[in-house]
């Protein structure tokens, strides 16, 4: 591959890890300031106890967990979104891809993080490892999310080599000595010969599909962990793929809006068209159809054959959640729906904003699974201090819910700044042609 | 998070001398100082006195009240005691409320006030049925859901049938807590005064000294049965609501009244609380026929606190309208 050819488009990003904007910096300050405040609230909460959460006997898993199913969730749609995408050689893909693969990573980092928040004894991680023992889900989610880190990681790093190898040879970019010794070590000798591009073709290829099918597995075993138990909220079969679903559908979410976000801070309107947002947006109604789908059955069979403890449940959500629940069951469900499926609202902020509602809609979604649920026990709470009768996250939750998130997006800035957010080098491919895609 | 760490070599020493002695036979003393070591610093002297023969051949004289036993170490606590399984039998029709096994259970473990390992319901089936006390301790299944989802075999059912939880071993993720249906278990959401009243080594089988961060729940008092004692909900009862025994015995007792188990069971229709679940809890009830108390006795005399946790219960807004 001749550098020329390839510096032209990167000539484009190279402002973007040439340099940091006033507004860049104030921004990242800003974001370090929200992780700071939830470092600050992870020490509170170490020193003083669990008691400085909502949670209590009845409500022992609160928002983290919530934090957790969602960050996990978005994971798990960037590894679909880009794996798919990726091996049906989506001609449309490729400005775009690069976006869900960071997605894929970044929420994977975030999201386990906040299951050591709800642990008492953080001093004795390790026993999941020395005194692990199989029979327990938990077990199979430490196996099944350190494969995924590991896989994702792999992943990245075969999806951006090209870029780098692009980076280190595009001598006139006006960066540090040590960066660009950095990125020559990372590059691995890379040079684009015909056999390297071959192996890492195929290892890419590899790579997408066990990543797929890595990210069902673990999205399933997270799902696995509520409905082994006698919850009555939680003890259903369809809790597997109904979570796959879920996680897709608000990955599909993010997406957007981190398209929308990437689009407008780096001017990137002539590759990310409004194609894209319809693409998206379609693959978001598709699969708010599907959570729609899955949601009425699984509420359908416990309203309408209902036990005693489902009935409480329903009967919880429907009164004490009335609201939360029609905005992320209905309301989450239906404007996608309406928003893409009518032609003349396909706009690329009637995209985004639909997709700002699904993401609101499917964390309140995983608050309505997590919390209700354990407050409505088989054995009526019988209590007289509300804070053990009632969840009610406190103010070191949500810190913490906001430094996950400061953190998602410390990592997006960074990363965009390390690596073209596009995807360069396959930008400049040549479209495969059809007869290669078949065989 | 403090009081955990200090497990060092001192105090399996410690451990192992309290054994020793405890084999030497129950109630023996060692002499001097260590006599301490056997008495509860957080109980108050009743002025009743027993004679107890220390190791060195010596007669004592201690306050009854204040005797202590040893415990048995972690790995001996996940054995069980041989040729037993323990089971509970609880009987709804004497149950009047008067929370003396809530009070006794939370003195013997150095429990807080926040934390209960025994509970007492005002259930009602439906509004058509009557209320009922229902003192709920922990059920000690045979088909654990607790000790399955537990990552790391803190919680364990011995050869006795009683679960334990081992705090040195449970990292406190709470899979457990949300495993049960039965919200048997408690979680130290913070550290208590009251956990550092225990002056005696750890031990599973007497769940205490708790610690912060970590799970525990009621444990059928496997430290007061191997010096023959009846765990503290059962002596401290005063109808006798409570039997403990064993199932291959077949007998259980409440202290006065020793009955056959299996005709108990028989005669007086006992059940297990929610067995469809298929848990297999070892705690039966006898079902509230023919009480010794009207249901209301059960709300007279009580802390404003615990009378306020029965306010939403259908049969108290019945009687508020």
């Amino acid at each position: 591959m001749a550098n020329g050819s390839q510096s032209s488009l990167l000539r484009e990003f190279a402002p973007q890890i040439e340099r940091t904007s006033i507004v860049q910096t104030l921004w990242i300050l800003l974001l370090v300031g929200i992780i700071g405040l939830g470092f600050y609230a992870l020490y509170i909460q170490i020193s003083q106890g669990h008691i400085v959460t909502g949670m209590r006997d009845n409500v022992v898993w609160g928002i983290y967990i919530v934090n957790f199913i969602f960050f996990m969730g978005i994971s798990y749609a960037g590894a679909l979104i880009s794996g798919t995408l990726h091996l049906f050689r989506a001609e449309w893909r490729k400005p775009i891809i690069r976006i869900a693969e960071f997605m894929t990573i970044i929420a994977l980092l975030i999201g386990p993080c906040y299951i050591l928040l709800c642990i008492g004894r953080l001093d004795r991680l390790y026993y999941l490892v020395i005194h692990g023992r199989i029979q327990s889900p938990i077990t199979w989610d430490v196996i099944a999310i350190s494969t995924d880190i590991f896989g994702c990681l792999i992943f990245l790093y075969l999806a951006i080599l090209r870029d780098i190898a692009a980076i280190r040879d595009f001598q006139s970019l006006r960066i540090p000595s040590w960066k660009r010794k950095l990125y020559s070590f990372l590059a691995l000798g890379y040079t684009g010969t015909p056999e390297q591009q071959k192996r890492l073709h195929k290892a890419t290829d590899i790579m997408a599909a066990m990543v797929i099918a890595i990210a069902v597995i673990v999205y399933s075993v997270l799902a696995w962990i509520f409905s082994v138990t006698l919850q009555p909220g939680w003890h259903s079969t369809i809790f597997g793929p109904y979570f796959v679903i879920a996680a897709v559908f608000s990955g599909c979410g993010v997406m957007i809006v981190v398209m929308w976000l990437f689009r407008k801070i780096y001017h990137l309107e002539k590759f990310i068209t409004r194609k894209h947002f319809v693409n998206v947006g379609v693959l978001m109604l598709i699969l708010s159809a599907l959570f729609g789908y899955f949601t009425f059955s699984d509420y359908l069979t416990k309203w309408y054959g209902s036990e005693k403890n489902d009935e409480l449940l329903i009967r919880l959500l429907f009164d004490e959640y009335y609201w939360l629940f029609i905005l992320s069951n209905y309301i989450g469900v239906l404007m996608p729906m309406i928003v893409v499926g009518i032609p003349k609202l396909r706009t690329i902020s009637n995209i985004t904003i639909s997709a700002i509602v699904v993401i609101l809609a499917l964390w309140v979604n995983r608050y309505l699974i997590v919390v209700p649920t354990l407050e409505s026990p088989y054995l009526p709470i019988q209590d007289a201090r509300p804070a053990w009768v009632f969840y009610n996250a406190t103010w070191v939750e949500w810190a913490l819910t906001a430094a996950g998130i400061a953190f998602f997006a410390l990592l997006m800035t960074i990363g965009s700044k390390f690596i073209p957010i596009v995807n360069v080098s396959e930008m400049e491919d040549k479209p495969v042609p059809e007869e290669e895609l078949l065989a | 998070m403090k009081k955990t760490t200090e497990n060092g070599p001192k105090k399996n020493s410690r451990r192992d001398f309290l054994r020793k002695g405890l084999m030497a036979g129950a109630g023996i003393m060692a002499t001097g100082g260590l006599v301490e070591a056997y008495l509860d610093p957080a109980q108050a002297a009743s002025g009743e006195t027993m004679k107890v023969l220390t190791p060195g051949g010596e007669i004592m004289e201690v306050d009854k009240a204040r005797l202590r036993y040893p415990r048995v170490s972690i790995k001996e606590s996940k054995k069980g005691i041989p040729g037993r399984k323990f089971v509970m039998v609880i009987d709804l029709a004497r149950c009047k409320n008067a929370r003396a096994c809530v009070e006794a259970c939370q003195h013997g473990h150095h429990l807080p006030k926040d934390q209960e390992f025994m509970k007492v319901y005002l259930l009602q089936e439906t509004e058509h049925t009557a209320p009922y006390w229902f003192p709920k301790p922990f059920y000690h299944c045979d088909n654990p859901l607790c000790v399955s989802v537990c990552p790391v075999g803190a919680t364990y059912k011995r050869t006795d049938g009683i679960v334990l939880i081992d705090n040195e071993r449970c990292i406190g993720c709470k899979f457990c807590i949300t495993g049960c249906p039965y919200s048997t278990r408690v979680f130290a959401w913070r550290h208590y005064e009251e956990f550092n009243e225990d002056a005696f080594p750890y031990s599973p089988e007497a769940s205490s000294p708790a610690v912060e961060g970590t799970v525990s729940k009621c444990d059928f008092c496997p430290d007061l049965i191997r010096v023959g004692k009846l765990p503290y909900c059962v002596s401290a009862c005063p109808m006798g609501v409570i039997y403990f025994g064993d199932l291959d015995e077949d007998v259980v007792t409440n202290g006065s009244e020793t009955f056959q188990f299996s005709q108990l069971i028989r005669d007086r229709a006992g059940y297990r609380y929610l067995e469809v679940l298929g848990t297999r809890p070892s705690v039966y009830y006898l079902p509230p026929v023919e009480r010794q108390f009207p249901v209301d006795r059960g709300l007279d005399d009580l802390d404003e606190d615990v009378r306020a946790r029965y306010d939403n219960t259908p049969h108290v807004k019945k009687q508020k309208r």
